[in-house]
């Protein structure tokens, strides 16, 4: 009788029992000025019934079931591997099948708005921002090694960029997409110069105290940055000209809506946003993905593992570090300028150090120097929060226990870096260049 | 073992088993340095040491342990500066070089405590190592183009050649951080060797290696002299090795130079038998 347990069995059916009459067994309508009580209709009750049934037998033979499959899984050429790491495994091995998955991701990301609700694309746009920032703070702590707390500074000095010069200058998106990514590129590398002999902690007390700096700058230099009062009517980015408003607010821009002869609707503007924000993270994935793999990539890598043996081998530690911290700050500044035209108004509030704290949290979260685990901790990061609104403050206390968790059963984070796989020449290219060589000598 | 790697088949080397360089009357000093001072507040490390390199050459420096003999690597290869002295390479005087200037020159050395990359695989260690030869370019390295990719190609051809030489094909995508000592020592000889030296510093390369361990990095570095035009300079406590490969050793003892010449003068110079046994 060890196999079949039937008193388990019948333990669970009942609690199902209790359980499934009061939950879905009955229902409450609304009769007149009180509440009258139904009983479901029979398909319902059929359904229960096929449930109580799958249970019970499930939990008669409960052991042999997992038992075999336990077995089958052995079986299996997966084995105890986690399913991102077996998929992974089966992406190197079968490129094409790994371009494929790429390819239904990517078209499902970009369909995928057309048939959400609103709110939902508003909130994927705001995670896009985040994986954005994940990725480029990736670059400083994850690769390079060089704790940074204040890169949020860098987020706002884009943000602020874009605002600026297109209030004093009447710039627009694109051309100040650009811009803003340089000029906090190149506050990334002032900031680089002063921190070059820090390490550690003493790096993160430096980096926070810069990224506190722009903030009360921002917020001090009223006659030029609005103090407290922010800046607001911040344009929205045009696709070729194109405004997604009801009416052009500026003389020769024709909105969308007329210039392709459909009705208007502000859904266009999220969907647009939200696409434009989807193209700025796969440029940056595509760019950050190439970077790891070149020789600065390795260089960063190198310098976090052993600076000591970097410098014996001739790297240039400076030079290194600079890079590291101006092109993680270039990518803070791409996804400022982004967030500034979403928002449409910007104020040093957005930029506080809790900023910083959940961009950080974020990358360690995800799995220092892991892509993919940066990604979906960004997601997690923002979308969570939304889900969880309905707890109201206790969510905050729910996310804090969620991280601790993590850190003590996953440390490496979501998705560890995995260290790219390079194959040596293979065998059939060893034998060529081995019977060259003779042809050589003779 | 003789094989030469294409990558190094335009470097000037050694005529092969040919010549034996230390009968080779043209002498080329390599590496000069002459009354090398290191303070430390008022503690003197390294006392007036003087050292010379002849290209070619396999140099051994030993002393008992605390005689300064890592202190005068750190200063040779820049990661202190010198208090007094002078040290000249080719000629050029790089006293006071900083450390990564230094191994631009072609001198890199390796660590008593293993210094690896260890969370990066073995062939990225070797791959970082390359890094002064490599197409850096950013742009060329993101659109791959036909110059970022040859780089890149002669690059893992150049750490598929020594990962060959020291038997660590098969771990090339292993982390480096998960090889045997010895394996990691073979490693730390090669992240040198692909940087396409002139001259290799080891610091106590033998240390917690096995008899047969110590053999096979015997005829490494006999090796490296041969066939990849690389003089060496070593530091180590093994005996059997440094009497076995040295052309030249220098005894120094509490920061001073006790005595230099070839290992049959070390051995019977009553001097260094004192140093080492005590005053009989």
């Amino acid at each position: 009788m060890n196999a079949v347990n039937f008193k388990n069995a019948i333990i669970t059916s009942i609690v199902f029992v209790i359980l499934a009459s009061f939950m879905m067994g009955v229902q409450l309508v609304p009769d007149g000025t009180g509440l009258a009580i139904t009983f479901a209709d029979p398909v319902r009750i059929e359904a229960l019934a096929i449930a109580l049934a799958v249970l019970f037998v499930f939990q008669l033979f409960r052991s042999p079931i997992t038992s075999s499959w336990q077995t089958f899984r052995n079986a299996l050429p997966l084995p105890e591997q986690g399913l991102t790491e077996a998929l992974q495994a089966q992406g190197e091995k079968h490129p094409r099948l790994k371009q494929l998955t790429i390819a239904f991701v990517l078209a499902g990301l970009i369909i995928w708005p057309f048939y959400a609700s609103r709110g939902s694309v508003d909130l994927a746009t705001l995670a896009l921002i985040y994986v954005m920032l994940g990725l480029g703070l990736n670059i400083v702590v994850g690769l390079a090694g060089l704790l940074d707390l204040g890169y949020v500074g860098f987020y706002a000095v884009g943000a602020y960029s874009y605002a600026l010069l297109n209030q004093y200058l009447g710039l627009d998106f694109w051309s100040c997409l650009l811009i803003s990514g340089l000029i906090a590129a190149f506050f990334g590398f002032i900031l680089g110069f002063p921190v070059l002999r820090l390490r550690g902690d003493y790096l993160a007390i430096v980096t926070l105290g810069f990224g506190e700096i722009i903030r009360i700058l921002l917020l001090n230099w009223t006659s030029i940055t609005g103090g407290p009062n922010g800046i607001s009517q911040i344009p929205k980015p045009t696709l070729f000209g194109l405004e997604f408003s009801r009416r052009a607010k500026e003389e020769g821009n024709i909105p969308f809506h007329e210039f392709f002869g459909i009705d208007y609707s502000s859904g266009y503007k999220v969907i647009f946003l939200y696409l434009l924000a989807l193209v700025l993270v796969i440029v940056t994935l595509w760019v950050i993905n190439r970077l790891l793999r070149m020789p600065i990539g390795r260089a960063w890598e190198a310098l976090r593992e052993d600076d000591i043996a970097c410098q014996s081998l001739g790297m240039n530690k400076t030079a290194i570090k600079l890079s590291a911290f101006t092109i993680g700050a270039a990518f803070a500044g791409f996804a400022g300028t982004f967030f500034a035209a979403r928002q449409g108004f910007i104020s040093p509030e957005s930029f506080t150090f809790i900023e910083s704290a959940i961009i950080l949290a974020i990358v360690v979260l995800g799995g220092m120097g892991s892509q993919m685990g940066v990604v979906l901790a960004a997601i997690i990061m923002t979308v969570l929060p939304e889900l969880a609104r309905e707890f109201n403050e206790y969510r905050m206390l729910m996310f804090g226990l969620l991280m601790v968790f993590m850190m003590i059963w996953r440390p490496a984070g979501l998705i560890p870096m995995k260290r790219p796989h390079i194959a040596l020449k293979d065998n059939d290219e060893q034998s060529s260049s081995a019977s060259r060589k003779p042809a050589q000598a003779a | 073992m003789s094989k030469a790697h294409p990558l190094h088949a335009n470097q000037p080397r050694p005529l092969e088993g040919v010549l034996d360089m230390s009968s080779q009357n043209k002498k080329q000093n390599l590496l000069e340095v002459d009354d090398l001072t290191m303070r430390f507040g008022g503690l003197i490390a390294v006392n007036k040491v003087k050292l010379n390199v002849e290209k070619g050459q396999i140099v051994s420096i030993i002393g008992p342990n605390g005689a300064g003999k890592t202190t005068v690597f750190n200063c040779l290869t820049g990661f202190y500066k010198p208090s007094d002295g002078r040290i000249r390479y080719r000629g050029e005087n790089i006293t006071g070089s900083k450390n990564h200037e230094i191994s631009l020159k072609g001198i890199v050395r390796t660590f008593q405590h293993v210094r690896l990359f260890k969370s990066m695989t073995v062939l990225e260690n070797l791959l970082v190592a390359q890094h002064r030869h490599l197409n850096t370019n950013l742009l060329s390295g993101l659109f791959k183009t036909p110059a970022y990719r040859r780089s890149e190609r002669e690059a893992l051809d150049c750490a598929a050649y020594w990962l060959d030489k020291v038997n660590l094909t098969e771990m090339a995508n292993r982390d480096a951080g998960n090889l045997a000592y010895g394996q990691q020592r073979r490693l730390e000889i090669a992240r040198c060797m692909v940087t396409r030296p002139d001259m290799l510093m080891l610091d106590e390369p033998a240390a917690g290696l096995n008899p047969q361990e110590t053999k096979e990095l015997d005829e490494l570095i006999c090796d490296l002299r041969d066939h990849h035009d690389v003089s060496v300079m070593l530091i180590e406590h093994d005996m059997k090795l440094v009497m076995e490969i040295s052309d030249h050793i220098y005894v120094i003892n509490q920061g001073t130079p006790l005595a230099d010449g070839t290992p049959e003068q070390i051995k019977n110079n009553p001097d260094v038998i004192k140093a080492y046994l005590g005053e009989a």
